[in-house]
């Protein structure tokens, strides 16, 4: 048998041009008249705008126009959101250019469109402004209580959402063990390689518009509800883009003034954010308050799990901002089994950046929850943390299985991944030393930190979408096609921005068709081209989205088996199809698929009725979401004197079903764990009590390289997921999920003998220290 | 963000740098840009002439000048930490060096730059206070020498006087006996020092002969930490309980900053626990 293409680690197809930048990343696109917009923004947190003159910004050199937002009130309508939550949900009013009051600082109240980038900035300095200046909402707590200042008028609560099953009063009434922990998460900036960009073209009554998105789709469709641009007069390609993290999963402001602005105009205009006004500017992730209690048995036996969330909306409902916390709120049981769990979550307003979907989006939160309380569960109880684990988990014979919080995960082996996880490890060695370390009361102290998580990605069925009040569906479409002379083209509804989705898709046709990996194109982002689709966050690209490729060329194969049976004058199940060749069975007779191809655009011979092309297209809707497991241990040493933490060894076993391209894997694997190790130890958007953004800079903002980051061991279990043929689950957001709990449960660790039960994230050096003291005291 | 307008000057040579410097009081000099630029592209320095000073070749590079070494102004942090001169004779130069942020602003950033860029949070300026380096400063009016310790006057502010250049340092070579160290404490690998600390030691037979320290972010300026020097003299390296003792007063006479990163009591205790360490690293 031929080696298959799926599984194999493939090179990536677009490597090449997006590492030497030779591509069309957005702000790299020239358009002959291009204009420069820079946006004046507010330096205040919340305040009334009482006059703004952008007259003497007109008359500065090369200043074309200039803009405040009253000047676009009557047609830049409100930023939406998609996923009204509940039935008491408030979604106000959101114009892209404040009009009247601002409740962020950075939000943008007036805007200079020049010649170049440079005269555009220099001429925001003559737009006179003058602010009444309201009390800032920083707080979620303070925002809540009566007498607080509103952010809207209509209070500062956004929305209520409750899920419970099963009995909790009867979990938690005299239940031997109550584990009650309160944890923040704190706000974080996504912070995408690529800065954001926009270019907005007209050529009188339709539109262009290429910008740094994942979501060219939804955003199309979006933009024609908010601007009143018909659907069809606009066409929004995503070039390729440097990662989004769900940052550029949005319907942003500059995107919809862009579209403004060149309408009124009639020229082209480009805008791309600096980093400082990104971090003001790109909405914000996590800023959350849990409230986590598990009611356990003498033994750890869980029998129910209470979780309380307050969510930091910031200032308005973005284009999924009040869904983050639902996305969670299905994750809190964790791997465990248990009778009964209650969820009820608040959103709330405060004059800071809106925050929205974040690597994981509430799954990171929810899975931090919990893990981080079955550690003090397992101190409570007296034993190790993988042994409350152990007892609480669902056994691999027990999946299918129907969790608490409602959802059947279909398969899952957490014993095969632990027992792999504590070999790489050296678990029953570390925890030796540790014991050592604690005995000679050694500085420099040892903590294990355990997470063994699982979350659902692959988004997502649609009906389940819809019973959640999300405005749109789950599903992906693909077309493939092939070409006279045998090369095959997909046409993918994925919005790749990192992922390599070119190099996996190729892998999917190669095996299907039988054709050579380098054989297979792939076309995606512009909705010119590739008109239909539900765009990349979720993990959902491979699982859904991938699927719909591997069924689109199924439909192709049968078609061009229909064609070669004609050719080869024998019945369509009389042929078997092997390494790209439909075969007489039983005779040496064969057609490849490349000479149907050829054969179906010549046209001079086909069956009856059989229209002259190889094409096929598939809309593929999950029936069920996808669920990876794993199990990640992280050794930290921390040195009780300074309070410095340094990760000295990460064990990452994950299973994420078949695998496609082992390498893209292992990127998307030490990459989530990246970015949840910055949660851990690094990373935190910082406000002050005047709603001032503290870390507006990478000075402030901590993103830790690979210089501060530990080697990571990787390998992986293999339980197919049994809800798609390719038995694939999602992996783009599985280590951020995972390594944020493993991290910071490794820390709390290596801190027990010292009394200390929580560290707040970011666990930073001084905090640790003062967590120290403290602890001691 | 993105600089307002300024005039550029290329310096074709020293006179020119002087004369382009001494015309515009609002001059600003670039050398590696690392500090400055950024400060231009936030908008927080609004220069109306920059002097760059990156071609004049007698800035650049390190010279052996019998007790100590020239380190020209321009000479690259990248170029300083190779110099095989500045590892044999002043390796806490190269030490201290080795920390600045990254491998790609080590290749531009400048060891004169850095010195007069004067931000207590750079490594240099508490390494050339420790060594007693003397800076060597330019202008039309001739040459004049500045020592370390009066060089530093105040957050971003030095001792150059406006139309000055600074040409380059002397650096001491302290000669055999002696060890060095320099402990740099922050949270990712590209960001300022918390706290760091320059230590230099001379021991014999396991006892501290003579020891100095300064400290990095412990201030508006970099702070020689007198009165843990003062006590180290006749401390074996051996008596922990000794040597805590005397470096106990390493955070006298400083003034630490409040930040997101650090509050001045926790800034403090690690001035405190990582002289020590310091101290130890240097003698070892």
């Amino acid at each position: 048998m031929t080696e298959t293409e799926i599984g194999r680690a493939r090179r990536r197809k677009e490597d090449a041009r997006l590492i030497t930048g030779r591509t069309q990343w957005t702000d790299n696109i020239q358009v002959p008249g291009l204009l420069h917009v820079a946006y004046l923004r507010s330096p205040l947190a919340h305040a009334r705008i009482t006059r703004v003159d952008v007259s003497a910004a007109r008359s500065r050199p090369g200043v074309v126009a200039a803009f405040s937002g009253q000047d676009f009130a009557a047609e830049q309508g409100s930023l939406p959101c998609a996923w009204p939550v509940s039935d008491d949900v408030v979604i106000p009013d959101h114009p892209p250019m404040a009009v009247d009051t601002v409740r962020y600082a950075g939000e943008a109240v007036a805007c200079v469109i020049a010649t170049d980038r440079y005269k555009a900035a220099d001429a925001l300095d003559a737009i006179e402004i003058d602010y009444d200046p309201l009390p800032a909402v920083t707080d979620m707590p303070s925002a809540l209580a009566d007498g607080s200042p509103l952010v809207h008028e209509a209070g500062n609560k956004a929305f209520t959402w409750t899920f419970a099953q099963g009995d909790i009063e009867a979990a938690f009434r005299d239940a031997p063990v109550v584990v009650e922990r309160t944890y923040v998460q704190q706000r974080l900036i996504p912070t995408a390689m690529e800065p954001r960009a926009v270019v907005a073209q007209t050529d009188g009554d339709s539109f262009t518009l290429h910008t740094s998105t994942q979501i060219p789709h939804v955003l199309r469709v979006m933009l024609a509800a908010t601007t009143g641009v018909p659907e069809h007069k606009l066409r929004v390609i995503a070039p390729d883009v440097g990662g989004g993290f769900g940052s550029k999963l949005q319907v942003t402001a500059e995107e919809v003034l862009g579209l403004l602005i060149a309408r009124r105009l009639g020229r082209p205009v480009k805008w791309t954010e600096s980093r400082s006004e990104g971090n003001q500017t790109v909405h914000h992730g996590r800023d959350q308050i849990q409230r986590i209690a598990l009611a356990a048995s003498a033994e750890g036996v869980l029998r129910g799990v209470k979780v309380d969330l307050l969510a930091d909306m910031g200032a308005y409902l973005m284009l999924v901002t009040p869904g983050v916390p639902l996305l969670g709120a299905f994750m809190y049981t964790g791997i465990y089994k248990m009778d009964a769990y209650d969820f009820a979550c608040t959103g709330v307003f405060t004059t800071k950046m809106p925050t929205d979907a974040y690597r994981g989006a509430g799954r990171p939160e929810a899975t931090y929850a919990i893990e981080r309380a079955m550690d003090e569960l397992a101190k409570e109880i007296g034993v190790d943390p993988l042994e409350i684990r152990r007892r609480n988990w669902i056994r691999h014979e027990e999946f299918p299985y129907a969790t608490a919080a409602g959802l059947t995960y279909d398969s899952g082996n957490y014993e095969a991944a632990t027992e792999r996880a504590m070999a790489l490890f050296g678990y029953d060695k570390l925890r030796a030393e540790q014991a050592d370390r604690r005995d000679r009361n050694d500085p420099v102290q040892l903590g294990i930190g355990v997470s063994t998580y699982t979350e659902m990605c692959g988004l997502a069925p649609s009906r389940v979408l819809g019973s959640l009040r999300y405005g749109a569906g789950g599903w992906e479409h693909a077309t493939v096609r092939m070409l006279p002379t045998g090369k095959v083209e997909v046409v993918t509804g994925t919005s790749p921005h990192g992922q390599g989705h070119e190099t996996a898709w190729s892998q999917i046709v190669a095996d299907a068709l039988g054709v050579p990996f380098e054989d297979v194109g792939v076309l995606h982002g512009d909705t010119a081209s590739a008109p239909r689709g539900m765009d990349t966050y979720g993990s959902r690209s491979l699982v859904v989205g991938g699927i719909a490729v591997l069924q689109a060329c199924e439909r192709v194969k049968e078609k061009a088996r229909t064609v070669a049976a004609h050719l080869l004058e024998c019945a369509p199940d009389d042929l078997e199809f092997t390494d790209g060749a439909f075969k007489v069975r039983g005779t040496g007779a064969a057609k490849t698929i490349q000479e149907v191809a050829l054969a179906v655009f010549a046209a001079h011979d086909l069956p009856e009725g059989f229209e002259p092309q190889l094409d096929a297209g598939s809309t593929f809707d999950p029936e069920s979401f996808s669920f990876p497991h794993g199990t990640h241990l992280c050794a930290v040493e921390v040195d009780t004197e300074t309070g410095m933490t340094t990760i000295r060894s990460y064990v990452a076993v994950d299973d994420v079903g078949n695998v496609v391209n082992p390498m893209i894997v292992e990127g998307q694997v030490h990459g989530g764990i990246a970015q949840g190790i910055a949660q851990a130890l690094f990373e935190e958007a910082v406000y002050d009590a005047d709603g001032n953004l503290l870390t507006g800079t990478m000075a402030d903002y901590l993103v830790p390289s690979a210089a501060d980051l530990p080697t990571f061991v990787t390998d992986r279990t293999v339980t197919p997921a049994t809800s798609n043929p390719l038995g694939v689950k999602g992996v783009g957001e599985a280590g951020t999920i995972a390594s944020t709990p493993a991290v910071v449960n490794a820390v709390v660790d290596a801190l027990r003998p010292y009394g200390v039960r929580d560290v707040p994230m970011p666990c930073s050096p001084e905090r640790v220290w003062r967590a120290i003291q403290g602890g001691v005291a | 963000m993105i600089p307002a307008s300024f005039d550029y000057v290329r310096a074709e040579s020293l006179s020119e740098a002087f004369q382009a410097l001494g015309a515009d009081e609002d001059a600003k000099v670039l050398a590696g840009g690392q500090s400055l630029l950024p400060l231009l592209r936030l908008r927080l320095a609004y220069p109306a002439t920059l002097v760059d000073i990156g071609r004049l070749p007698e800035l650049r590079g390190v010279r052996d000048e019998g007790d100590h070494l020239f380190i020209g102004a321009t000479t690259t942090h990248d170029e300083v930490l190779k110099s095989p001169l500045v590892q044999t004779y002043c390796p806490l130069v190269a030490q201290a060096t080795a920390t600045v942020a990254d491998p790609a602003v080590r290749h531009r950033g400048t060891f004169g730059g850095s010195l007069a860029h004067a931000d207590p949070a750079g490594d240099l300026p508490a390494v050339a206070l420790a060594l007693d380096m003397d800076l060597v400063a330019g202008s039309a009016e001739g040459t004049r020498t500045i020592p370390a310790a009066e060089f530093f006057l105040d957050y971003l502010e030095t001792a150059l006087a406006p139309g000055e250049l600074l040409l380059g340092a002397r650096v001491p070579k302290l000669g055999p006996g002696w060890g060095f160290h320099y402990t740099k404490f922050h949270r990712v690998a590209q960001a300022w020092a918390i706290v760091g600390v320059a230590a230099a030691v001379r021991h014999q037979d396991g006892v501290i002969a003579e020891g100095r320290v300064a400290l990095t972010n412990m201030g508006a300026v970099p702070v020689r930490a007198r009165a843990a020097e003062a006590g180290l003299p006749g401390v074996a390296l051996d008596d922990r309980t000794a040597l805590r003792a005397a470096t106990a007063s390493a955070d006298d006479a400083t003034d630490p900053p409040s930040d997101l990163h650090a509050r001045p009591d926790y800034r403090r205790h690690l001035a405190r626990v990582l002289t020590e360490r310091a101290i130890r690293s240097a003698a070892a």
